[in-house]
């Protein structure tokens, strides 16, 4: 039994340690919004955030998730409210929707990380997350009006 | 698409749909069927309940083209709702909703406009004329606002819930009055996407996420060598894994491709991939162990010697006695290439004797069903009506989710278990084994009189054929008219054309892929059209528009383009601008393309321009956001590696070596809507084929160097 926190849930898992992250997370745990892409770390699409830091669960083994605090998308945010995934809403980011829970794990690391991201910052921090439906220039302009809206509502770190 | 006489859908669809289309309640509800609608396009419909909740059904499939928002925004434009008031539904291949379940060739929006109007217009009709009888007023007193019939002169009001009884007891008008578009709420409009907040926080469900109770499994080895099938396996090791259920014989069909291959099941996807790793397989390669692409187009070059199949011959160009120095020839190749959908492909299905329950993403879900012109059900091998499908959002289709091959690949695994069983193809999976877009070569001939216009142009593909490929029927001493699609079409004016294809057996399965042969063709026939340009000695748009002295749409759009991508503006020195165009059946986009010549000679793409011609537009945003899209997939298909084969098998594998763009690598992007009446254009594709032409012209404009083959290189041109 391997023991996991997601989304501040903690979850008993029969699963072998070499099992990756990604496929306990959907089919044990059963939280479908990360997705497979690939299998080897390209894509982007099951970016989860382990301990605050933005990792491929397709190719994390879930012996090295034991005890961690694991962020899925269904756990960004309680109201779909996070500034990036307003953003994404206001500008209507996606298309078909698939790579969009990665795109969206990744942009919140970088907003953290970094609150007035440039064009290039956003180059560099999303050029694992591959979309196929091609939405990249909405993805960067949701980034910078998620900028914002991140310090309208934290005004003390603006 | 055939079309059935209103007659002939009664008889084929039996009582229920007999009961839809009379517009009989149902249960308290009155269901409003497109009985106005078009013979053959019995699909949009309206629930009403007596309750005032209201649901219009989807018949598109969503993957991304926005149809989950602008099928039923036509509709309820037209039934004084609002589309925050309704319910949405996908419908699932269901019988009453008729045989045109399905997304594809751009055409959900411009094939079905008008009707869907008149759906939501008749139903407003009826529901006005029941509170009218209700108050025993005077219909023309009365009107329809946010989903309530109001009485004018005394501002009486009832919803449309309150008048469901009586309104599914009146004939639905079949021409209903349609609204004046200057009086559109919704139409035309900017409106936020419904699916779109189910697809920032995880809650959309696509084909891969659906989970059933029970549900086992499956990943299934193929033949690596594509044609090659099944000779003989040893599950001893596989079956040796915890967790492994079953190994089983599966087949693969598509069109005439048929291939078994071997389905591990067990009690998770990651456990069935370590056994499938352990089964032992022997192929057989039925002689395709030594293929490889680098023959297989070489092959092509000799073919483009053969005369082929004449598609148009207008006028006389093979009698022109034109001189030599007047006459410009080229070969163009473009790459087989990969669909990529980032879902990848997979189906759950469950079998319960005669019974089959089928979750999944399609852009055909009434393919799939039995509720259509095809025999997709036979290879299910169940019966229409035993048939249950669930219809999910789909995480990209690009024309590989309008074949079932995944679909009948998981039924034929699950009629082998009693459980539900998942079946999933891994990355490597849908890159290697096809269908892939098909390469195609074209060879090309311009001639010009002495007075220096163009009277001649021909156009010969060489390829394989889509239609043989899907069809085993399909007679190839026949044009495939897919194969030379838009080439025989274009609005130039040229008084000699002559188009022509010449065949090329190919085993591998090939398939649609976004904007079908345009996607290849318009890169050859708009490049070269870019070469007779500079052999007349005229600027690109102006040697297009002196092709163009009747009024025509393209001609409209080129001029448009020449404002808005401030043509005659120079640029400077290490800079350099393209144009191109495309019409096709999906519908017309030109495209500007600029760039810049870094001092290392690599080739920056900065800014493209796309004006698209749509006559008329449901949600202007969205459609820049497909044509935004349609530009990045082209780009892709522009300058990343295509498909190889060698010894029989895809050379490529993952992202890795089949890369797709990313976030850094894409151009500015302004794309121009026009939307003046006239024809009703499609979204989805034509955003695509005119994006490469446009791209390799402005290189030439800026270096001098022609470029006849995709991909292409832009670190070194």
């Amino acid at each position: 039994m391997i023991s996991l926190i997601v989304n501040q849930k903690t979850y008993s898992v029969d699963a072998d340690p070499n099992m990756p992250l990604l496929w306990v997370i959907r089919d044990i745990i059963g939280l479908t919004g990360t997705k497979y892409g690939c299998g080897v770390a390209q894509c982007g699409a099951c970016v989860v955030h382990m301990n605050g830091d933005a990792v491929r669960s397709c190719v994390t083994k879930v012996s090295r998730a034991e005890g961690k605090e694991i962020v899925t998308i269904e756990g960004l945010s309680a109201n779909n409210d996070h500034p990036a995934q307003l953003a994404w809403q206001e500008i209507d980011v996606p298309q078909c929707g698939y790579c969009h829970s990665g795109q969206l794990m990744s942009a919140a690391v970088l907003l953290r990380d970094n609150p007035n991201p440039t064009d290039e910052d956003i180059d560099i921090a999303m050029s694992g997350n591959i979309c196929r439906c091609g939405t990249y220039l909405r993805i960067r302009k949701a980034i910078h009006l998620a900028a914002e809206i991140q310090k309208k509502k934290t005004p003390a770190n603006s | 698409m055939q079309q059935l006489s209103r007659r002939k859908f009664i008889r084929n669809v039996g009582g229920t749909g007999i009961a839809l289309w009379m517009g009989i309640s149902v249960r308290g509800n009155v269901i409003i069927s497109s009985s106005v609608a078009a013979s053959g396009n019995f699909t949009p419909f309206i629930l009403v309940e007596s309750d005032g909740a209201i649901t219009i059904f989807n018949t598109k499939p969503e993957m991304g083209q926005g149809t989950f928002q602008s099928i039923p925004a036509i509709i309820a434009e037209e039934f004084e709702v609002s589309l925050d008031q309704v319910t949405i539904k996908n419908t699932n291949g269901e019988k009453p909703f008729g045989n045109r379940q399905r997304a594809g060739g751009s055409s959900s929006i411009r094939t079905n406009y008008t009707d869907l109007r008149k759906v939501g217009a008749s139903a407003k009709e009826v529901f006005i004329q029941s509170a009218a009888a209700k108050w025993q007023v005077d219909i023309s007193s009365c009107y329809a606002e946010n989903g309530k019939v109001i009485h004018r002169p005394t501002n009486r009001t009832y919803g449309y819930g309150d008048l469901v009884a009586d309104a599914s007891r009146l004939e639905l008008p079949k021409e209903p009055k349609l609204k004046d578009p200057k009086d559109f709420k919704i139409i035309g409009k900017m409106a936020r996407r419904p699916d779109v907040p189910l697809k920032t926080n995880g809650s959309a469900q696509f084909g891969i996420d659906v989970q059933v109770p029970g549900m086992l499994y499956a990943t299934v080895a193929r033949s690596p060598v594509i044609g090659g099938t099944l000779k003989s396996f040893d599950a001893a090791e596989a079956m040796k894994i915890p967790g492994v259920v079953k190994v089983v014989e599966v087949e693969r069909i598509m069109g005439r491709y048929h291939s078994v291959g071997v389905a591990v099941i067990a009690n998770s996807y990651w456990t069935a991939m370590k056994a499938r790793k352990a089964l032992k397989i022997e192929w057989d390669n039925k002689g395709y162990g030594d293929f490889n692409t680098v023959a297989y187009e070489k092959h092509l070059h000799e073919l483009a010697q053969e005369e082929g199949l004449i598609d148009k011959n207008i006028g006389s160009v093979d009698s022109l006695k034109l001189p030599p120095e007047n006459i410009v020839e080229a070969f163009y190749e473009t790459p087989m290439v990969a669909h990529h959908t980032l879902e990848p492909m997979n189906c759950v299905a469950q079998v319960r004797g005669d019974q089959v329950e089928i979750w999944t993403s399609t852009q055909v879900p009434s393919t799939i069903t039995g509720n259509g012109d095809n025999d997709v059900h036979k290879y299910i091998g169940f019966q229409p009506d035993n048939i249950k499908l669930h219809s999910t959002f789909i995480g990209g289709g690009l024309g590989r989710r309008l074949n079932v091959d995944y679909v009948i690949e998981a039924v034929g695994i699950a009629k082998q278990v009693s459980q539900p069983v998942k079946v999933l193809w891994s990355r490597e999976d849908t890159t290697e084994l096809g269908p892939y877009r098909p390469m195609t070569f074209s060879k090309l001939q311009g001639g010009f009189s002495a007075a220096g216009e163009l009277v001649s142009f021909q156009h010969k593909v060489i390829s394989p054929s889509f239609q043989e490929a899907m069809n085993p029927a399909f007679d190839i001493n026949k044009v495939d008219g897919t194969m030379v699609e838009g080439i025989g079409e274009q609005a130039y004016e040229i008084p000699n054309l002559k188009t022509s294809y010449v065949r090329a057996e190919f085993h591998v399965p090939v398939a649609a892929w976004r904007s079908v042969t345009s996607s290849t063709l318009a890169f050859c026939h708009e490049g070269f059209m870019d070469e007779l340009a500079y052999k007349a000695k005229k600027d690109p748009m102006d040697f297009r528009l002196g092709l163009l002295s009747r009024p025509s749409d393209l001609k409209r759009v080129l001029l448009k383009m020449k404002e808005f991508s401030k043509w005659d503006e120079p640029l400077p020195k290490n800079r350099g601008r393209g144009v191109a165009q495309w019409e096709f059946f999906a519908g017309l986009c030109v495209h500007v393309v600029e760039i810049t010549v870094r001092p290392d000679h690599s080739i920056k793409v900065d800014k493209v321009f796309a004006v698209i011609d749509l006559g008329e537009v449901v949600n202007p945003d969205n459609v820049k956001n497909q044509v935004e899209g349609a530009i990045v997939m082209a780009l892709g298909a522009a300058v990343k590696p295509g498909i190889t084969l060698k010894d029989g098998k895809c050379m490529q594998h993952n992202f890795y070596d089949n890369p797709l763009i990313r976030i850094q690598e894409v151009p500015e992007i302004e794309v121009l809507i026009l939307a003046e009446g006239g024809k009703v254009k499609g979204v989805g594709e034509p955003g695509l084929p005119a994006f490469a032409p446009a791209l390799a012209n402005a290189i030439f404009a800026a270096t001098g160097t022609r470029i006849r083959k995709m991909p292409f290189d832009l670190k070194q041109v």
